[in-house]
């Protein structure tokens, strides 16, 4: 039986690659897997996958965890972090209840792995208030009522904040197409819409106001 | 598992039998005279005879300092935050995680399991294989089974066995490595087919299901021939002779679809068994039923069995007691002596639970005048290895009339069971009979609003239908299909009864500790529907101090017990209770201070948030104030649920209203507006029941046009066991919703409360959504979801396999 040398590194191998070699040293970013997978690859070795500690940079804090290649970062999160807060409702990328941000990205972290996280700034909704503060966009969504068996809401949360970052006058639809994939099955959409087009108008308004200042400043 | 009430859509007269009216009329009773009715038709006064420990009659909400204001979610912070801990985010020191195994076939015998390679995979725990499946109809003569080692397998997806491991991935792993073997037997997931004589029996022999505390479930010992279980029949005066009577009539058949309640959290308990107590997390609607059948389930003493539900990610009906997964996740804590958790996953959560599917034939007659002369419903529907399809709710409550025959059918089909479903047999109910009664205001040339005023004599829904001619576009609604372009627009209305369902096992105690502070406990449960803050305002009324600074411990029945949450119980039920407890404790505190003030405690009232001397308004103290004055640390008081004040039976509803767009080219309907206009008693916290509403008529839109279980009639499996596949209702469907509440001021219990869950908008939707379909384009919408398949079949611009 002849040997096919692997030239390309397919997921499988690239996990039991890095499944193989990495239990002695913490896999702190993309390059270090990536360099691990090599190495693996390249003796051709394909035991695995068992688990790995690996360096999770999340909502400011590094984190070791000591997990299989094939954790999802929702599982990650939830069950070695304790970061609850990222809920997990179809575990398949259609219902959005699990959104993160990575790198300031609203992502599926029911659908990304944990290693492939390495590296990335993480931020969960535990990470989005500041202690007790909560971000304008939470305290929205408690003013308006927009929750209520609050299972949807982690993740409809860090869609709007998401969408607040990056579009700072957002209409209605835009809202609506932000969190067009968080379902919500009390029904409490047109209260997510009230919320966040209020929190959009109070910034606005704020910007007003430091633009009225420095103009009096001037 | 018994089920404790029942409510199933039956008749008002058969389902006020929870209600214990006073018998014993010795000196401790009081008359007592009440705010009554409605604000919009003036509001009266009435007397009632109340138990002496009866707190004062409460004011219309006006003139109350939190009680009917806007206030926001106890619990909104935590959930905003993602800290609220729901069952499926217990962690405990030393937790297992566990995986259920299904039935891969329909239908058929297990002649074998093998879990040996389960158990050698390192890190499994403990497994366990079920040896009595709950859920399903149960055969009148067990002796009509032929004698089988396991469980007989009636559906794909029933569940077989569980197994517990250090994580869930090695727990999925071992779950695939238990081998099951079948010998299968023929199978049908077709509600028509299984009507046929020579349909493969699901049961080899008559079955019935018990309902859960939710409701649902169907009659028992009726008669059964083949797979059709019924009917349940309800014979009022003479129905042929009622239809010989009238003027007009309307006769046709309606389908609706099998739903499936979707909650965002999947069922699931985290099980702690220890030898003296069994602690079980449960994401569920009844911590009282949780306990209550785990106890019944394991013969163990209800003392020893705790039950939490701190946060709850939606029930919807189908989360009571303790459920298959429940009893494997007990099982498998017993056997690995370390908790458990098991939660269901997603394709697991479409299975094991859903509204049933109904095919209803409905004939209504009408004299000129718009009299009802006769009302008749036959309807064929299928709750899977369950019972509970009837629809005849609306049919035999919503109007008054003389001749009425209804007969219900259940269908078995090798399908999950069906569960109670916000409203049970109404939705379905309610698109067939709604939209039965515009086509005969249509035959009868008479606009459908008015219509319903000459039929319905609910003092309520004639408020709401006033509210919807004043602030929609009714007047100005034409002609159906009006319309010559291929967008087609159209209005119409549909309205709702649901039943006020009181349940007596409501207990709480209010504690006042000597900083001021006060504690609310009970073990009633918060699913999301405001629970929590609706008792923190209560409270909060009866002592003068802001709702936030009432703490609510609920949820663990360590606390007095309280009501499972089903049939728009809750706030009907436990509010009085809490309001009693928070009255006598405010009483024990007025007399342990009132010395020390130097007067009396019946000289001590509480006026705008502060204790004033009824005869020296310038004597003010905050309760903080008072608390501080206490001779024991803390005082408390304990109160149940008195009866209801009066025998009268009472019922909600509401009436929704629903612009939308047909393009007939495309078969999409766009919902553009909805207009809801509801009541419930007496609304305690306006913002939360708003928020209720919204849900409600966001679920109703998402049964119409979207919902739908496909079974794979080749194979016998649910192909759209996911949420990409079975479709509801997203952001960019929402229309412009508008929401009025209707106050109603019963006089039946201290606080005047009610529930809205059912009422809320899932019970009228489809049809008002078919009635402004058929506004649209002139073309009746008799079946749903209203996919453009269907709609472009019903528009006849294509043809569709008639299969129901």
């Amino acid at each position: 039986m002849s040997v096919t040398p692997k030239v390309e590194v397919s997921r499988r191998g690239f996990l039991k690659g890095a499944g193989l070699t990495a239990a002695t040293t913490v896999l702190d970013s993309a390059a270090a897997i990536a360099h691990e997978a090599r190495e693996a690859m390249q003796e051709d070795r394909s035991v695995g996958p068992n688990a790995l500690p690996v360096k999770l940079h999340v909502n400011g804090q590094d984190h070791t965890v000591t997990i299989e290649p094939r954790y999802t970062l929702a599982e990650t999160l939830r069950d070695n972090l304790g970061l609850t807060g990222t809920k997990v409702v179809c575990d398949r990328g259609s219902c959005s209840a699990c959104t993160i941000w990575m790198d300031g990205i609203p992502t599926l972290a029911c659908m990304t792995l944990a290693i492939d996280s390495v590296g990335r700034k993480i931020t969960t909704i535990e990470g989005l208030s500041q202690g007790d503060r909560m971000h304008p966009v939470q305290a929205a969504f408690v003013k308006h009522d927009a929750m209520q068996c609050g299972f949807c809401t982690p993740g409809m949360v860090m869609s709007c904040a998401a969408l607040l970052e990056r579009n700072h006058d957002p209409q209605l639809a835009d809202v609506k197409h932000a969190v067009s994939g968080n379902l919500c099955r009390c029904g409490t959409y047109p209260k997510v819409f009230a919320a966040t087009l209020e929190v959009a108008q109070e910034g606005k308004r704020t910007a007003r106001l430091l633009t009225l200042n420095t103009a009096v400043e001037a | 598992m018994a089920a404790e009430i029942m409510l199933t859509g039956e008749l008002l007269q058969e389902s006020a039998t929870q209600q214990k009216l006073p018998a014993d009329k010795s000196a401790t009773t009081r008359v007592d005279k009440f705010v009554f009715g409605i604000p919009q038709n003036g509001l009266t006064e009435i007397e009632r005879e109340v138990p002496l420990d009866e707190p004062p009659p409460l004011p219309q909400n006006s003139e109350l300092l939190y009680i009917g204001k806007p206030t926001p979610r106890y619990d909104g912070a935590a959930k905003a935050m993602g800290r609220g801990k729901y069952t499926a985010d217990v962690q405990l020191p030393g937790m297992l995680y566990a995986r259920m195994v299904d039935a891969t076939i329909p239908h058929g015998r297990i002649t074998s399991i093998d879990t040996s390679a389960a158990e050698k995979l390192p890190g499994v725990k403990a497994v366990h294989v079920i040896e009595h499946t709950y859920g399903l109809a149960e055969l009148r003569d067990p002796k009509q089974e032929v004698p089988s080692r396991y469980p007989v397998i009636r559906y794909a997806g029933q569940p077989i066995a569980g197994v517990a491991a250090i994580s869930p991935q090695i727990a999925s792993d071992a779950a695939a490595l238990i081998k099951v073997t079948y010998d299968a037997m023929p199978f049908v997931v077709d509600r028509q087919a299984a009507r046929a004589a020579d349909a493969p029996a699901v049961f080899p022999g008559p079955a019935d299901a018990a309902g859960s505390a939710g409701g649902g479930g169907g009659p028992k010992g009726v008669q059964q021939v083949g797979n059709v279980h019924g009917p349940q029949r309800r014979n009022v005066g003479d129905v042929e002779k009622g239809f010989a009577e009238a003027d007009a009539i309307v006769e046709s058949e309606y389908f609706t679809q099998v739903q499936t309640h979707s909650a965002l959290e999947t069922h699931g308990f985290v099980v702690d068994w220890k030898p003296e107590e069994l602690t079980i997390y449960a994401s569920t609607q009844g911590t009282s039923s949780v306990r209550d059948e785990f106890a019944e389930v394991f013969k163990l003493p209800k003392s020893q069995v705790r039950v939490i539900t701190e946060y709850m990610g939606g029930g919807f009906g189908a989360k009571f007691g303790a459920g298959n997964e429940g009893v494997v996740a007990a099982n498998l804590s017993r056997k690995a002596k370390a908790p458990v958790k098991l939660m269901l996953d997603r394709k697991q959560e479409h299975i094991v639970c859903n509204r049933p599917d109904s095919h209803q034939k409905l004939k209504i007659g009408a004299k000129k005048d718009g009299t009802l002369t006769a009302i008749k419903l036959e309807s064929y529907g299928t709750a899977g290895v369950g019972t509970g399809a009837g629809t005849a709710g609306p049919a035999t409550n919503l109007y008054k009339c003389p001749n009425l025959l209804t007969e219900e059918y259940d269908v078995f089909i090798n399908a999950g069971p069906g569960a109670a479903f916000r409203a049970p047999g109404h939705p379905p109910g309610c698109f067939a009979f709604e939209q039965a009664i515009d086509e005969l205001a249509v035959k009868l040339n008479m606009d459908p609003l008015a219509f319903r005023d000459k039929i319905d004599d609910s003092p309520t829904r004639k408020v709401e239908r006033k509210i919807i001619l004043e602030r929609t576009n009714w007047a100005k609604r034409r002609q159906a299909g009006a319309d010559s372009g291929p967008v087609k627009r159209g209005m119409g209305i549909a309205q709702s009864v649901w039943y006020r369902f009181v349940n007596m096992n409501s207990s709480c105690e209010v504690r006042v500790s000597r900083d001021g502070s006060v504690e609310l406990m009970s073990a009633v449960q918060d699913l999301g529907t405001g629970t929590k803050t609706l008792l923190a305002i209560v409270v909060a009324d009866e002592f003068g101090i802001p709702p936030a600074d009432v703490v609510i411990r609920i949820g663990d029945t360590r606390y007095p017990i309280g009501p499972d949450s089903g049939g728009s119980v809750t706030a009907g039920s436990i509010t009085p209770a809490v309001r009693n407890a928070a009255f006598q404790v405010k009483q024990k505190l007025f007399a342990a201070v009132a010395p020390k003030l130097g007067t009396t405690p019946d000289n001590l009232v509480l006026r705008k948030g502060q204790v004033v001397f009824k005869n020296d308004d310038s004597k003010s103290y905050s309760i903080k104030q008072l608390a501080a004055k206490l001779p024991t640390s803390e005082i408390s008081a304990r109160a149940t649920r008195g009866a209801e004040y009066s025998k009268e039976r009472l019922t909600y509803g509401g009436v929704d209203y629903v612009e939308l767009a047909v393009d007939t080219e495309t078969g999409r309907v766009h919902i553009e507006k909805v207009f809801g206009a509801h009541d419930c008693g007496r609304p305690i916290n306006p913002m939360g029941v708003i928020s209720q509403i919204n849900g409600g008529i966001i679920q109703g839109i998402s049964y119409a046009l979207f919902e739908e279980r496909v079974m794979d009639r080749k194979q016998g499996y649910m192909l759209n066991a996911n949420l990409e596949n079975y479709k509801i209702l997203g952001a960019r469907e929402v229309p412009e919703i508008e929401i009025e509440l209707v106050e109603n001021y019963i006089a039946q219990s201290s606080t005047d409360a009610a529930g809205i869950g059912e009422s809320a908008g899932i019970i009228t939707l489809a049809a008002a959504i078919g009635n402004a379909f058929y506004n649209a384009t002139g073309v009746r919408m008799r079946r749903i979801p209203m996919t453009p398949a269907n709609v472009l079949a019903a528009l006849g611009k294509a043809s569709l396999e008639v299969t129901a």
